[in-house]
């Protein structure tokens, strides 16, 4: 009976491998430049993402599955700040952060309506987002005068500048990017290759910790009951450990007398 | 003689219910006194996990139909809002999309543990045939199930499995406007894909698996030896290697669903997408007509018959050979030949066979979520082709492999 009980383990243990392997297969596409991986345990960072989406992002892009009051709830920030600091569209705490601008207009203003960014951290994922808002640049022949690497003909103006300042593609760096090529052919995983034009009010390392805790924030909105989840899934898997270890007591006790 | 009320003579309220009902007969013919086989392995746990399995997607299908809106619009607004809103609901919404992969995983290893141990020989085709309609049936409940949160994959992986049916000559294109009721698929599409999900198929299901076990509880369950425990009885009539199935394996049981319940809590609280396999990225985005994805993959589950489907040039060759792949599993009992059952007497061709087959389908399973590339498309070829070698290669393999002599009585003590 050791022996059966080894072997099924062992065997499990082969599954579980298998399932375990199967990210490394999913993992293909297109290469991203940066990669970041989100801490939703690093409350600092969400609260900071969180000011910097409503700051910066809130006029054109919702978020309209999250309500401000489960965000403020999640995030710890007291119901009085959130009122003063963080609704500017004069929604109530119980609404959805639904952006205030008008969809239809917005899509003949951009050529497209900003599209609502609840759960781009799902589909697309948070290394896309991050690298999305560390490559824009400038390029006179798009409409908001900025271009993208990530998603080359973006029509979304550089919102972040003021922060980052401007930067530019390296011409004498073949800049391949920036000829409107679907992204994933090109990249490679490799740093584009900018020059700076004009600084902004942050340094370079102090806008990126900017971004990743914008994209740390919309990892969050995008399943914000994924920290609850997984507190509760130690409990479960530690209740489920012991039962088997009782359960597989009990099957030994009754097979005693088989022979 | 007709039916004998009470034959198990009880008395008291018990036997008020037994004069009216065959609770205690019952119990005892598929429960108490239902002899099964000592030797069971690793590999009998899969069909008590598929039951569980099968609970579990209808007891959490049930809170889902209540959030769920099965209506174009609403449709993935109403998931986000189970996974945001619903007290427990992102839990239960995992449990039963996590549980669609689960379901698949413990079925394939079931159907597999069948083949090992030649499970649908003779006197048990009928447990075979049934298990194969509860297969095609989990499929087009997964499908549809797919398809419910509206995404991007839900819409067009709908979109191109519809299609399939216009691959039909004459009535084809007819045949996909009746299926969708709509040129495309659109509301009234998702509306009778919910009506089948939740109401017909779930009903011709829960059938199936009855008549599954009623065939297996008839004939008796083979085992990793394929002897037939009821040619050897004791004084009693009661098989020598069989032992009650309670409580033997009921704790046996209990055991093995504890312990995938420990693998299937990993996948549900840590990783609910399956590392992209089990819910797809691209179904985080709203269903658009107007915008097909990049790379349309199936959910893994479905990818050895998209891939053999893909390595078809022609869309109707395609929909005959997937048609075809599910199809000759029915024939299995007939195919196979070999005078002994078990690979445990099988000869090494049957081995090497069986050994190669398994390694193709596992090919082909990858291949189907691939994007296609010229080798990719002569792998799929090579593996389809392997895949029905294996099945029409039977009776031959039957005829030329060595068997080694079946015991008596099983070997193994548990």
């Amino acid at each position: 009976m050791r022996t059966d009980m080894k072997s099924m383990i062992s065997r499990i243990a082969a599954v579980v491998a298998l399932l375990v392997s199967a990210p490394l297969f999913a993992a293909g596409g297109g290469a991203l430049p940066y990669s970041y991986t989100p801490e939703l345990g690093n409350e600092a960072s969400l609260q900071r993402g969180a000011k910097l989406f409503m700051n910066y992002c809130s006029g054109c892009h919702g978020l309209q599955y999250l309500r401000y009051n489960r965000m403020a709830e999640d995030l710890e920030i007291p119901e009085d700040l959130l009122t003063d600091n963080l609704i500017f569209t004069g929604a109530k705490p119980g609404e959805h952060i639904n952006t205030a601008m008008p969809s239809e207009p917005a899509s003949v203003w951009f050529g497209q309506a900003p599209p609502d960014l609840s759960l781009t951290a799902r589909s697309r994922g948070p290394s896309w987002i991050y690298s999305y808002l560390l490559t824009f640049y400038l390029d006179e022949s798009r409409p908001m005068g900025v271009n993208n690497v990530v998603l080359p003909g973006a029509s979304m103006p550089n919102v972040l500048a003021e922060l980052e300042g401007w930067k530019a593609m390296d011409e004498h760096h073949g800049g391949d990017a920036s000829h409107g090529e679907p992204s994933g052919g090109h990249g490679g995983g490799h740093e584009p290759a900018f020059v700076e034009v004009e600084p902004g009010t942050l340094e370079q390392a102090e806008f990126r910790a900017a971004v990743g805790d914008i994209t740390n924030f919309l990892t969050y909105a995008a399943e914000p009951g994924k920290r609850d989840r997984q507190a509760l899934g130690f409990k479960v898997i530690a209740y489920l450990i012991v039962l088997f270890i009782l359960s597989w007591l009990l099957k030994r006790e009754f097979w005693k007398d088989v022979h | 003689m007709g039916i004998q009320a009470n034959p198990h003579k009880t008395t008291g309220f018990l036997g008020w219910i037994d004069d009216r009902f065959p609770l205690t007969k019952m119990w005892k013919d598929h429960v108490s006194e239902y002899y099964a086989p000592k030797n069971f392995n690793f590999w009998y746990f899969f069909g008590s996990l598929a039951m569980l399995v099968l609970v579990n997607q209808l007891l959490t299908g049930i809170f889902l139909a209540m959030h769920y809106k099965p209506d174009a619009d609403l449709a993935f607004g109403s998931v986000e809002y189970i996974m945001r809103d619903v007290p427990w609901g992102d839990i239960i919404r995992y449990m039963h999309s996590t549980g669609a992969s689960a379901f698949f995983i413990v079925v394939y290893l079931h159907m597999f543990r069948g083949m090992l141990y030649g499970s649908y020989r003779k006197p048990r085709e009928l447990i075979w045939i049934f298990g194969c309609l509860i297969y095609v049936c989990l499929m087009a409940e997964a499908f549809m199930g797919y398809v419910l949160p509206w995404g991007q994959m839900s819409y067009w992986g709908a979109q191109v499995i519809i299609s399939l049916f216009g691959a039909i000559p004459v009535i084809g294109p007819e045949l996909v406007v009746w299926i969708q009721g709509d040129y495309v698929p659109s509301d009234a599409t998702l509306n009778r894909l919910f009506s089948l999900h939740v109401v017909a198929l779930p009903f011709v299901l829960v059938g199936l698996v009855v008549a599954h076990l009623m065939a297996l509880h008839e004939v008796g369950s083979n085992n990793p030896d394929g002897v037939e425990i009821k040619k050897v009885k004791d004084e009693n009539g009661i098989p020598k290697d069989g032992i009650p199935f309670h409580p033997y394996y009921t704790v046996k049981d209990i055991m093995g669903s504890v312990f995938f319940l420990i693998l299937f809590s990993v996948v549900l609280f840590f990783m609910p997408e399956g590392g992209g396999y089990f819910i797809e990225a691209p179904n985080f985005e709203e269903a658009n007509p107007a915008v097909t994805p990049d790379h349309i993959a199936p959910v893994w589950y479905f990818a050895h018959f998209y891939a053999m489907l893909r390595a078809v040039p022609s869309k109707l060759g395609g929909v005959i050979i997937m048609g075809g792949a599910v199809l000759i599993l029915f024939f299995m009992p007939w195919l196979d030949r070999s005078p002994v059952k078990s690979i445990r007497y099988k000869g090494p061709i049957f081995k090497i066979a069986l050994a190669i087959f398994t390694v193709a389908v596992i090919m082909l399973f990858w291949l189907g979520t691939e994007p296609t590339t010229e080798s990719k498309i002569l792998l799929a070829r090579i593996g389809t082709v392997i895949y029905f070698a294996f099945f029409l290669g039977l009776p031959i393999i039957s005829k030329l492999d060595s068997t080694k002599p079946v015991p008596e009585r099983v070997t193994d003590a548990h």
